[in-house]
């Protein structure tokens, strides 16, 4: 029933067992046409994860939606809507299971049209390693880059770029190599430092579990085992501590703990540790689990850590090392990528989630956005959906915060609109804007002024400075009217116009009046 | 040192169920007694230890489910000291609607899809975990971790909200909520692995052992009780099966096996060329059928 043109299956018995393999999560870009469900479809078919019954309807499926005549729709495995298989695309990012002998996978098969570019930037977020698909009759088209342009963008540092179709072009070297040299001035460009270009055919099979004898001037690894053995270590755990606080664990009186899931490094027992933002220090007492107490914890581990000493932490407070403590800020530099039909609105107080913290943000319009096809600057009036661009978001109060190269859980966040609660951006930061700091500590001087909400005082400086003024215009008017008596008049008018002035400075003070006293911060500033 | 697989798998659900916690006020979690609730279960009491679940069970009972099922149940939120809502569709039962005769199309629509929705309802929940993985079937891979239900309980394809690197938007209006799925992002060899590595309870029924069983359209169906109606010169065989899904007895298809550990399982599994959902009769009816109940509510 099913062939299977390239050479064998992976094998399914497993020298390593499941609990000890490592995670492997990608994503996969390309366009329509591109073939990039078949693609995913192979892989699934030839490392042995299509079960038999969905074999069998995927013949049924393959006479019925197939594009590919009698033979079997690789597609169709992956295609699950019934609304992509009437239109044959892809509308949402669709996750995707399998394993060989070495390594667990999970794919994030996004779309490539650009409308659906917000869908594959919420697949790559979470991605060790990005597949591009070229066409390789088409080579490099602008979503290529645009694909590159977003997966660079969410620090996707592994990028197979599969140029696909090579049946469709006599598996030419030619046609294949001009395509490899072309992207590697992309990933220049970008800065990715892990590429590597390999010929396959979907649809044949050629490269995807084993080398095909179709292309003999390629010496490189096929797919799937390039998939196995892509070295992806993260090196958040060298990092210092860093985890934001997601819930307070106060079951009774006699314990309290503090539940989340570890950012960066590694805590033990005894360690000193510093509550940000604030500042307020403790020791590390004991790491709770369910599995009994622990000597250790480390990044990506969800756990509960419990303190010597009774400090004020609430959801959103990040616990760090006191000597690499995280920093914080109210402002910070950053890159958007604008996900809603709703233009960005300035004035507007969006919600930011970053990690645990939700924190109302305003976001300032930039001059202009990245065209994301030729990496040049480009001047737009509105930004709309799907629209990249770098500018400064204020937060209304501090919140621990970190460059999203330096630790992805404390440099990313989304923006939801208040009224519709759309999510209508996601952002990292780029780095922390300090000038903020400043002011933050002016405004606690300035609003701790004595006398402060209190009438009576006001009344009483405001009959004082009135007193004090005719005085001193008395003082000024006294010896010249002596003189000469008209100056009385004049005297009179001064009074008169002195009266206006004050009432009108004391009008614009709002020092003394009940409510609260408001100063702009820098942040609400811009 | 990195995480192994299912390290990064857990410390991930934990995640999640905590974030519904801490962010939603009224959640619950939709307890269906199989292999799937047994761990999101487990990686709940690991959540929020050393206190007890922050929110109670709910079992939509049909009444048609194994007798097993049911005493495995309440020994459960025994054992566990857990809150147990038990929600029965009473019209539907009143309208005297059975998987049988009228077909299982408006029997599930009733008895489930309606059953879960009036209790939803009827408590107020804003937020419902489920044990439902990605790897089951198409539409659940293409259904975010945190899935948007409007007041009626539709869920909208088109129009998901995206879910960047570990932030869920859980703001929501009055009368709309949240379905969660903390174990998206596992397969069934990983429940099994899991199951396994942890010592997690589950219902005998998983272990094979000779039970009666008749065969319908390719299935075999366990004589659980005697509401079962027997066609004519049809007689119950003793068969060395287990199952690999857990829902109501009349629908749910036992497989041969003779794999009574788990250990057995986990090496059958691997070699297994079907996928578990085969046993459930209720999603043949056509290409697009999970993704339609879906849609209306189911979970």
């Amino acid at each position: 029933m099913v062939s299977s043109p390239s050479s064998t299956r992976i094998k399914v018995d497993d020298p390593v067992l499941p609990d000890q393999k490592t995670l492997l999560r990608f994503i996969t870009c390309g366009s329509v046409d591109d073939g990039k469900s078949s693609l995913i479809g192979r892989v699934l078919f030839e490392s042995g994860s299509v079960p038999d019954d969905q074999l069998v309807t995927l013949d049924t499926d393959s006479k019925k939606f197939g594009t590919q005549g009698a033979a079997l729709d690789y597609a169709l495995l992956v295609d699950g809507l019934s609304a992509e298989r009437e239109q044959g695309i892809t509308i949402d990012v669709a996750y995707r299971y399998f394993a060989t002998s070495k390594r667990s996978f999970i794919v994030a098969d996004t779309p490539g049209h650009e409308q659906y570019t917000r869908n594959m930037a919420t697949g790559a977020s979470n991605a060790d390693l990005a597949i591009i698909l070229v066409d390789a009759r088409k080579g490099i088209l602008p979503q290529t880059r645009r694909h590159s342009l977003i997966v660079s963008m969410v620090g996707v540092k592994n990028v197979i770029v599969a140029v696909n179709k090579m049946d469709l072009v006599d598996y030419s070297p030619f046609v294949f190599q001009a395509i490899e040299h072309a992207y590697h001035d992309i990933a220049k460009t970008l800065n990715i430092p892990n590429v590597i270009v390999i010929p396959v055919s979907a649809v044949a099979g050629d490269n995807i579990a084993a080398p095909s004898a179709r292309t003999p001037w390629y010496n490189g690894p096929s797919l799937i085992e390039y998939l196995e053995t892509v070295d992806v270590q993260s090196n958040a755990s060298d990092a210092g501590f860093a985890m934001p606080v997601q819930w307070v664990n106060r079951p009774d009186s006699s314990f309290r703990g503090y539940s989340g899931l570890i950012a960066s490094g590694r805590i033990s027992p005894g360690d000193a540790i510093t509550i940000v933002p604030g500042g307020r220090e403790a020791i590390i007492d004991r790491i709770v689990t369910f599995d009994g107490d622990r000597d250790q914890a480390m990044t990506g581990q969800s756990v509960t850590l419990t303190l010597d000493r009774e400090v004020d932490i609430s959801r959103g407070d990040v616990i760090s090392t006191i000597s690499e403590p995280v920093s914080a800020s109210k402002v910070v530099s950053t890159q958007v990528l604008w996900m809603s039909a709703e233009p960005l609105d300035p004035q507007k107080s969006y919600l930011a989630k970053l990690a645990t913290t939700t924190v109302s943000a305003l976001v300032k319009a930039p001059d202009t956005v990245l065209d994301v096809e030729n990496y040049q600057d480009k001047v737009v009036e509105k930004v709309g959906i799907n629209a990249i661009f770098k500018t400064r978001v204020s937060f209304d109060r501090l919140i621990a915060v970190a460059p999203y190269n330096n630790n992805r859980d404390l440099g990313s966040f989304i923006l939801i609109d208040r009224l519709s609660n759309e999510v209508v951006a996601l952002g990292l930061v780029d780095g922390l804007i300090p000038s903020d700091l400043g002011k933050a500590r002016t405004r606690v001087t300035l609003t701790s002024l004595p006398f402060r909400h209190d009438p009576l005082k006001r009344s009483l400086m405001k009959t004082s400075s009135f007193a004090l003024g005719t005085l001193l215009l008395g003082f000024i008017m006294w010896p010249l009217s002596l003189k000469w008596p008209p100056a009385l008049y004049g005297f009179a008018i001064a009074e008169i116009f002195f009266f206006l002035v004050h009432e009108l400075l004391w009008a614009r003070a709002r020092w003394g009046l009940a409510g609260e006293v408001k100063f702009l911060s820098a942040g609400e500033g811009i | 040192m990195s995480l192994s697989h299912l390290e990064r798998l857990e410390a991930e659900s934990i995640h999640i169920l905590r974030e519904v916690v801490a962010e939603c006020e009224k959640p619950v979690m939709l307890y269906s007694i199989g292999k799937d609730s047994a761990v999101m279960l487990h990686l709940a009491q690991k959540a929020f230890f050393p206190g007890k679940l922050p929110f109670p069970l709910l079992h939509v009972d049909t009444t048609w489910k194994f007798r097993e099922m049911i005493a495995f149940r309440n020994e459960t939120a025994r054992r566990i000291g857990a809150e147990l809502l038990v929600h029965t569709n009473e019209e539907g039962l009143a309208q005297g609607i059975t998987p049988f005769g009228a077909g299982s199309r408006t029997y599930t629509d009733v008895m489930k899809t309606e059953g879960l929705k009036q209790a939803l309802n009827h408590y107020g929940f804003d937020a419902a975990f489920g044990g439902a993985r990605r790897d089951e079937e198409k539409s659940r891979a293409k259904e975010r971790v945190f899935s948007f239900r409007n007041a009626e309980h539709r869920w909208d394809p088109k129009n998901q909200r995206p879910e960047p690197w570990k932030l869920y938007n859980t703001r929501k209006k009055p009368g709309e909520s949240i379905r969660v799925f903390p174990l998206s992002n596992w397969t069934e060899i990983d429940v099994w692995s899991y199951i396994a590595e942890q010592n997690i309870p589950v219902v005998p029924l998983y272990f094979a052992k000779p039970r009666p069983v008749v065969k319908r359209s390719g299935a075999l169906i366990m004589v659980d009780d005697g509401r079962l109606p027997l066609e004519q010169g049809e007689v119950p065989e003793f068969k060395m099966v287990r199952f690999r899904t857990l829902g109501c007895y009349p629908l749910t298809g036992a497989v041969e096996s003779e794999a009574d550990t788990l250990d057995d399982i986990v090496t059958e599994m691997r070699e297994s060329r079907s996928s578990e959902r085969q046993g459930r009769l209720i999603d043949h009816d056509g290409a697009a059928s999970m993704e339609k109940k879906k849609q209306e509510g189911y979970f």
